[in-house]
This record gives C-alpha cells, structure tokens and sequence, in this order.
C-alpha cells in the first residue's frame, strides 16, 4: 500500500504543472501589443484620397476622426495580404452601418492606389495618405495590413494585426465595438 | 557480502546526497541566471543599484537611434516606457528586428552616469514584435505615450 | 476540388482512427481475434488518407491556389518550387497536418514491423495510437483546418513564407524533429499496453527498444539541423539559446535517452520496469509539453508561432486527458513487487541508475529553468516577469553531463550484477592517466593557455574515446583474428560504441568552440581589415543586389591565410518586398576544425559597415557527433534479436543470468 502513493507522485506534479500552464494561459500575452491602445489617437493632419476627381485638396485631420466609432485600416497595394483581406473589408464596410472605415494609404504609389480602389471597391468612407510613413509610426505600426478600433471621443480601443476576414471580425471587433458603443 | 538491506541503504543515501546536490546547484543557477526586468520609469525612480545586472523593456524612442557620427560599433537610443526615458549605449551588432518605435528587450546594468550598458539586445521574429515583457512594462507605467 | 478531398481524406482518416481506438481494444476484452486483427488494416487506412490529405495540400501549394486561406497565408507565386512545398509545414494548421501524418506513419510502420508481437499487444498498442490520432485530428478539424478557402474574391497572390524560412533547414528541421517527437509515442503506447494487459517483463522490453531508439535517432537529427540552422541562418553564431522552444525539443530527448538505457536493463535483467514504463509517458509527455508551447503562446520566445491561446486550451485539454489517464493507470497498475535480481554496487545495473538519474534531473532542470517565468509571475504578479537565461541552464547541465561523461568511462567495463571494484580499477586505471595527461598537455600546446573547462572537456572526449577502444580491443583478443573478432560483436554493442563515441565528439565541439571562439564585432570601412589567428578579413565594401523576392546589401569580405589568398565571402543583408522583413544571411567558410563566420551589422554611413566576423573551432563536430549519436541508434535497431520471426515465450529466469553475453540470453528462433 505504502508504495502504491509513491506512484502518485508523478501524477500529482503533473496536475501542478497542468494548473501552472492554465494560468500561463489565462493571461493575456500578446493581445495587445500596442503602448497606444487606451490612449489618444495621435494628432495629425495629412492630405486625404478622393477617388473620383484628380486634383486633392482635401485634407484630413485627426479631429474629423472624432464624433463616431471609426476603423482605421493601414493597407498598400504593395502588400498581398491587403488584397487577401481587401474584398472582406468592402463586404463588412456595407454590413455595419454604424462604423465608419478610414483607410490609410502607407507608404504607397497614389496612382495605383486609386486604381485598385476604382477597381476592387473601396470599403473607406475617408482615405488618408501617408506617402512617408510617419503617421505608421505615430501608430506603432510596422507593416500592413494593420486596423484600429478608435471610439468616438478619438481613443484608440483595440489594434489588430494582420488580415481581416468574417470570423476575425466577428469574434474579435465586434465585441469590442458594442463594448465601446 | 553486501545485504539487500545495505544495498538498498546504499542507494538510498546516495539518491538523497544526490538530490541535495543537484538542488544546491539549481538554486545557485537560478541565482546566477535569473534576469528580473525592470522598465525606465523604475530605473529612474533608483529601482536597481548601479552595476547589478537586470534587464530593461520598453520601446525604442522614435529618433533617438544615432549610429553614424559615433565611434567604432557603437549605438545610442533611448528606451522609453511613455513616462521616461532611459538612454542606451551597445558596442556591436544590433539584431535584424531592431527598430524605432518598437519594443526592445536589453541585457545589462546602469553605470553611475545613469546610462544603460547592454550586453544583449532581444528582439522576436513573428508579427508581434513587442514582447509581453515590454507590454507589461508599458502598461505598468500607466503614462501615456506622445511620440 | 482538390482541397475538398484533402478535408475529406483528413475526416476519413479521423472515423477511421475512432475505429482503431474502439474495435481493437473490445477485441481484447472480449478475446475476438477477428475485432483485434483490424487493427492492422486500420492503421494502414488511416495512413493512406492521411498521405493523400497531406498530397493535397502539397498540391494547393505547388499549383498557388490561393483559394486555400493557409496558402495565401504562407505561399507567394515568386516562391521558388521547394520552398513552395516546405511551406506546408511552415506555419501552424500545416505543420499540424505533418504531425499527425509522421504519427500515422508510426502507427503503420508498428502493425508492419511486428511479426513477433501478440495480438493482444499490438491491438492495444495501436489502440493507443489511435487515440492520440483521434485527439489531434479532432484538433485540427475543429480549430486548425488547412483547407479553409475563399472561393468568392479569391486573393491573386499570397502573404509570402516568412523570410528567415526560406532556407534549406525548413525543408529537412521539421520533419526530422516531428518523426523523432511524434515518434515516442511508440514506446507510450507500448508502456500502456504493459499496463493494460499486466504483462510487463524482458518480452515487453524487447519489443520496445527499437521504436524508441528509431524515434531518438530521428530526434537526435532534428534537433542538431535545428542548432545547425540558427547557426547559419539568424546570422549570430550561436548554435544553441537555450530558448523555450529548443529546451521543449530537448527535453523528450534527454528523458528518452534516459529511456533507451533504462530498457536495456530491463530488458537483461528483468528489472527497473515500473520506472522504464514512466519514464516512456514521460518521454511523450514532454513531447505534448513542446507542442503545447511551442503553439499557445504562454512563454516568449524566438520562434514560436503565431500566438493564439484557443489552440492552448485545446492542446491543454489533450494533454490533461491523454497523460492524466495514463499517470493514473501508471498509479494503478505499475507492478510495486520488487525484481527478484540483486546486484554489487559497481555492477552495470548501478551504472545505468546512475545515468538515469543524471539525466533525469538534467530534465527536471531545464524544465524548471523553463517554466520559472511562469512559476515567478504567478506568485509574485504580472509587474514582476523575469526571464531565465542561458547562466542558469549553463551552471546546472554541463557538470553533470561532465559527471555522465566520467561515468560512462566506467560503466563501459561493468558486468551485470557483479563487478568487482578492483576489477574496474585494473580496466580504467591507464586509460585514466592517458586521458588525465593529454587532456593537460594537448591544450596548453596547441593555445598556450591554460584553461581548466577546455582541460576537462578535453580530459573526459579521451577518457570516453579510451574506454571504447579498450573495450573493443578486449572482446576481440580472444578470438582467431581481429576481423572476425570485430564481426563476432553485435550490432547492438557497435550502436552502443558508436554512439557513446558520438558523444564524445560532441563534447569536445560543444566545449572547444564554446572556449576557444574569437567573436568581433568591428566597424570596418572599405579597405579596413581584421586579424585573427591566421586570418585577416579585408572588407572590400557593399554593393547592392537583387533576388527574386528580395533585394540585398552584400559584402565582399577577401580572406588571406597566412597572407594568402584564401577565400572571398559574402554576407548579406536581405529586405523581402512582400513582408518587408530585414533578414541576415551569414558568409561562413566551413572546415572540419574551424569555421570563419562573417555576418553584416548596418551602415554606418562613409560606406563603412558593422561587420561581425568569428572564428569558431570544432563548431562543425557539435553536428558530426549527433549524427554519429543517431547512427549508433540507427544500427541498435537493426540487431538481429529484433527480426525474430516467430513468437518467443519469455520468462524471468533467462533474464537474471549473470552472464554478459547478451545474444545467448534471448531463445530466439530464427
């Protein structure tokens, strides 16, 4: 009997271990890599894209951002995985009426980023361009395609990396849209 | 002739001599190899003591990086967490994944002019490129960040 | 088209594997040899659909169908053709499917390879199989399908495979590393099967030994084309971090090192049973361990995956059911009637405790140092995170591989059940003096420092070495000539010396390059030079090149041996256009006794550049003796005492026999 409970032992560490990594878990890792969320949007003031003429003499600022919840997706047409998540954003963009999406234009040709948008759709009520990336850096953002959820007194509330698709939209914006509405 | 009895004695004792030892060992290299982290604001409060090895996260202070104009392989940023700034020196190679505005993770000590000597600079390679150490840094310091 | 087959190949397979758990393992509850002869044909289904799942998607790859979402997500068109397909098991859902694939192919080879084996056995060995297969299937098509598609606006071109894996090693570190970790599942289902039947004896060992030398040998390669990658590839010079993920895939390879010793005892004497058999689901379990962090994201580290805590819970809840139950049943069912063998304090049976025990704790160690960030954080908070660095794993794991190494010396010359202290003396007492006096002389010659690591290290490499040959010497002088001498030993005792001698090269690479390696980092401008030995390093500048999907920054680094032309090389620095990575590519010299290893920093601007360049003695034989290692695994296996055909009857009494002769212990009938 005595040593039927020294063959526990191994067992017993085990399930400590097992406890050790479910609270390894538990906490949040990297979902939030961004200093910036729970913070202010950035201050800026950069010329915007306007699809259907050719001269630009819109210019865009980080007040207009404020008022209404806004996603804010940084995106160029050199950077496939922007095409991949292209056609879901245009998608999303007609479902959710009460969001608003702003593109940001990073580090990008003009020309062929009003191309593409004439071409595929534009998913963007506003389109910001940032020809030398230093809105990018204001945000913290090291490649495309990025997107920030900014709720409408113009805080940053959540920073996804990567493609967007249905799930992803699903299962992670929208709770953090009908938190913050 | 040796018993069982001794026999198992035998090996008993040694096991136990055994387990001292080699727990002696990891408490001694867990001393020695343990890296606690420290972010800039604590560093600037006068957290760590002067040439105590530790490592300090945080983000690499957009701008701060000069490189050039200096000496032989040394580099110079400021590592910030938003509240202070910490600046540091690195003779050598910095890693591919080193760049302003994101999380750097450095290994060394404060020498009495308040500058961070790195022996190490870390960096990740998959898409999140500020390691949970710098987060929690961040968030811990609660300020707020104006690049 | 080809994709849904591939889904439907992977839900096949999975009903299937759900056969292979259930009809067996009732076949041998109810003694239904029909029920129980399935499992064969199973495992070759299931192995057939998964080869053609895995075919599929190796199709939707090579053919850029970026319809499938997770070749959009790791492929490009401007990849080339073999990258294209290393790039199936280049991100997670993919490297999944190389998973369970190897475990298919374990599974099938089991129900090939075991003529010898009783039915009853075998059915519950692959039932076990089976369940594991059930597990990581259902894993995969609920959270982790490779063949999700976009059929409506379909992307034209993929996100590209991540830069620093468009290399050689991501075609051959994979897959070695999974056949090896995947592998001691083997010797799991085997130890369960021990426990399920009750039948736990020398036969049980036999049987065992060689799936999980196969699965070490598999492993030991896996885990020295990973060192041997980082090496070249992250353009550092380091060959091993000690970082979470490379401990997870050291530690199933300590712990099943310790298992291949634990077997032959075993095995010979009967003995240590309950202790192999927990030690087979702990190799396995450290296996889950690795994929559990390597995939959820609880430990930073260099080169995990892409970080998602579902798959944790889900890999968390596997291992929870699959080790938990068999811990359980360990507690249960392990036999705690003492073996009837008794042996001297210097008798091999005492050697290999001894190495058990070394390893054992060189396990526990690392996974300690692994794990500490964890344990430190959930005592003292998330505003106190620590790390463990390479000081810690360093202070606790050389030593006592020091301490193994000067044990195998003696335990080369142990008997089983009695050696006598005196007689070990007169074995190892010159070779003791000859390895103590080289191991001085030779370095202090050759660098004219002295150093006492580099001393040891070199110390225990000869003392190693010495005993080897001695012992190969002393089986062969009695015999008519020295070849068939050499002939009349078996293949089992030539993988053992083999890989012992392995052991030894890797020592002395280990700890020579770890010594005696000059490391410079230098800013040099274009004419600039660097001396080191015999060396000088003329940097001759950058210029600026174009690759297919990249462009690069490469030096011209003229290399002069004793001031004369040697060699000119090239290191790079790659930005990929697709994912704008920024990527080193190192310029290496490899030579038998020394590497040169030059790698680029950045500009300085005035054209000068950073530039790191080493000189790394021995660093080739770290990789040399692991494939000697896994050699000497590889020719274990194929000892003739496993290829029986027939069906043996084992009892313990052959087992406690004092003789040493290892092939008059087995009745086999060949």
């Amino acid at each position: 009997m005595n040593k039927r409970v020294l063959l526990l032992i191994p067992g017993v560490f085990f399930v400590a271990m097992l406890g050790l990594l479910l609270f390894g878990l538990g906490r949040d890792p990297n979902m939030v890599p961004s200093a910036l969320v729970n913070r202010p949007l950035p201050e800026f003031s950069l010329p915007g894209l306007e699809l259907d003429q050719t001269e630009n003499n819109l210019v865009i600022a980080s007040e207009d951002l404020k008022g209404g919840i806004s996603i804010i997706n940084f995106w160029a047409t050199w950077c496939p995985p922007c095409h991949v998540e292209h056609p879901y954003l245009v998608e999303i963009s007609q479902q959710e009426q009460d969001v608003t999406f702003i593109g940001v234009n990073y580090k990008d040709d003009l020309e062929e980023a009003r191309l593409f948008l004439e071409e595929k759709g534009s998913p963007f009520e506003k389109i910001i361009v940032d020809l030398d990336g230093s809105l990018g850096i204001d945000f913290g953002v090291a490649g495309a395609p990025e997107t920030f959820i900014v709720d409408s007194f113009g805080m940053i509330r959540y920073r996804h990396v990567g493609v967007i698709n249905h799930q992803i939209w699903e299962e992670t914006f929208e709770p953090v849209i009908s938190r913050i509405k | 002739m040796i018993t069982p009895r001794k026999q198992r004695m035998a090996i008993v004792s040694f096991i136990v001599a055994g387990s001292a030892i080699a727990i002696g060992l990891v408490l001694f290299a867990l001393n020695e190899g343990i890296n606690v982290f420290y972010t800039p604001t604590e560093v600037a409060q006068g957290a760590v003591p002067s040439g105590q090895n530790f490592r300090i996260g945080g983000m690499v202070k957009t701008g701060s990086l000069k490189t050039g104009e200096l000496e032989g392989t040394l580099v110079e940023f400021l590592a910030t967490d938003c509240a202070q700034e910490i600046p540091v020196n690195y003779t050598g190679v910095l890693p591919d994944l080193f760049r302003e505005g994101q999380g750097v993770v450095a290994d060394g000590y404060i020498d009495s002019n308040g500058v961070f000597q790195a022996s190490q600079i870390l960096a990740k390679h998959d898409e999140n490129y500020m390691s949970a150490e710098s987060v929690a840094a961040m968030e811990a310091s609660g300020a707020t960040c104006d690049p | 088209m080809i994709p849904e087959l591939g889904n439907f190949s992977l839900i096949l397979a999975f009903c299937l594997a759900c056969l292979m758990v259930v009809i067996p393992m009732a076949g041998v509850i109810t003694n239904n040899q029909l029920w129980m002869s399935l499992c064969r044909p199973l495992s070759s289904g299931i192995w057939v659909f998964m080869i053609l799942s895995f075919g599929c998607l190796a199709y939707a790859f090579l053919n850029d169908d970026f319809s499938v979402n997770y070749v959009a997500n790791n492929s490009n068109s401007l990849l080339p053709g073999r990258y294209k397909f290393a790039a199936v098991w280049g991100g997670h859902e993919g490297s999944l499917l190389l998973w369970v694939l190897m475990l298919a192919s374990w599974s099938y080879a089991v129900s090939l390879f075991s003529k010898g084996l009783p039915q009853d056995i075998l059915a519950r060995v692959l039932s076990v199989m089976g369940i594991i297969l059930v597990g990581f299937l259902l894993f995969m098509l609920l959270t982790s399908n490779p063949f999700e598609r976009t059929l409506l606006n379909t992307p034209l071109d993929g996100g590209d495979l991540n830069p620093l894996l468009q290399d050689f090693g991501l075609i051959v570190h994979p897959p070695f590393l999974y056949m090896g970790y995947v592998g001691f599942s083997v010797a799991f289902a085997f130890a369960i099967a021990a426990l399920l039947s009750g039948r736990l004896d020398a036969a049980w060992a036999r049987w065992t030994r060689p799936w999980t030398n196969a699965a070490w040998s598999f492993l030991s390669i896996g885990i020295a084309l990973g060192s041997w990658w980082a090496y070249y590839e992250l353009g550092w010079g380091g060959w091993w971090f000690w970082d979470p993920v490379e401990n997870v895939a050291f530690m199933p390879w300590l712990a099943g090192t310790a298992l291949i010793h634990s077997l032959a005892v075993t095995e010979k004497r009967g003995i240590f049973k309950s202790w192999t058999v927990l030690l087979a689901i702990a190799a396995f379990s450290l296996s889950l361990l690795g994929a559990f962090i390597v995939r959820s994201g609880v430990l930073t580290s260099v080169h995990s995956f892409a970080v998602d805590p579902e798959r944790g819970m889900v890999l968390l809840t596997i291992m929870l059911l699959v080790i938990g139950s068999s811990l359980l049943l360990y507690a249960v069912r392990a036999p705690v009637v003492k073996g009837i063998a008794s042996y001297t304090l210097t008798s091999r049976e005492v050697f290999l405790l001894i190495n058990n025990i070394i390893l054992v704790v060189a396990t526990a160690a690392v996974l300690l140092g692994t794990l500490y960030p964890l344990i430190h954080e959930a005592i003292y908070g998330e505003a106190n995170r620590v790390s463990i660095g390479k000081p810690y794993f360093d202070t606790i794991f050389v030593p006592l591989m020091g301490l193994l190494a000067f044990a195998l010396g003696f335990g080369t010359f142990s008997r089983w059940k009695k050696t006598s202290v005196d007689y070990l003396k007169k074995q190892t007492g010159k070779i003791l003096i000859a390895s103590v006096a080289l191991g001085i002389i030779i370095p202090l010659v050759v660098t004219s420092e002295f150093n006492i690591s580099a001393i040891i290290a070199v110390i225990l490499a000869f003392w190693i070495v010495f005993a080897v040959l001695k012992d190969i010497v002393d089986k062969t002088t009695n015999k008519k000539s020295f070849l068939q001498g050499l002939k009349a030993l078996s293949l089992s005792y030539w993988g053992m010396q083999v890989a012992h001698f392995g052991m030894a090269v890797i020592i002395l690479g280990v700890c020579l390059t770890s010594h005696y390696s000059v490391e410079r980092d230098v800013r040099l401008a274009p004419g600039d030079s660097e001396i080191i030995g015999d060396y000088e390093f003329i940097f001759e500048g950058a210029s600026l090149e174009q690759g297919p999907n990249y462009q690069a920054d490469r030096a011209e680094i003229r290399v002069l041996r004793n001031g004369e032309d040697y060699i000119t090389l090239q290191p790079e620095k790659r930005l990929y256009f697709a994912t704008r990575v920024v990527q080193t590519e190192a310029g290496i010299d490899v030579g038998l006794f020394r590497d040169l290893f030059t790698a680029l920093g950045d500009e300085r601007g005035d054209g000068s550049w950073v530039v790191r360049i080493h000189y790394k003695p021995f660093v080739l034989w770290i990789w040399l003796g692991a494939i000697l290692m896994a050699f000497g695994g590889v020719l274990a296996i194929t000892d003739k005492r496993y290829r029986s055909s027939k069906v043996v009857v084992q009892n313990e009494s052959t087992a406690t026999s004092a003789n040493n002769n290892s092939k008059a212990k087995l009745a086999v009938e060949s």
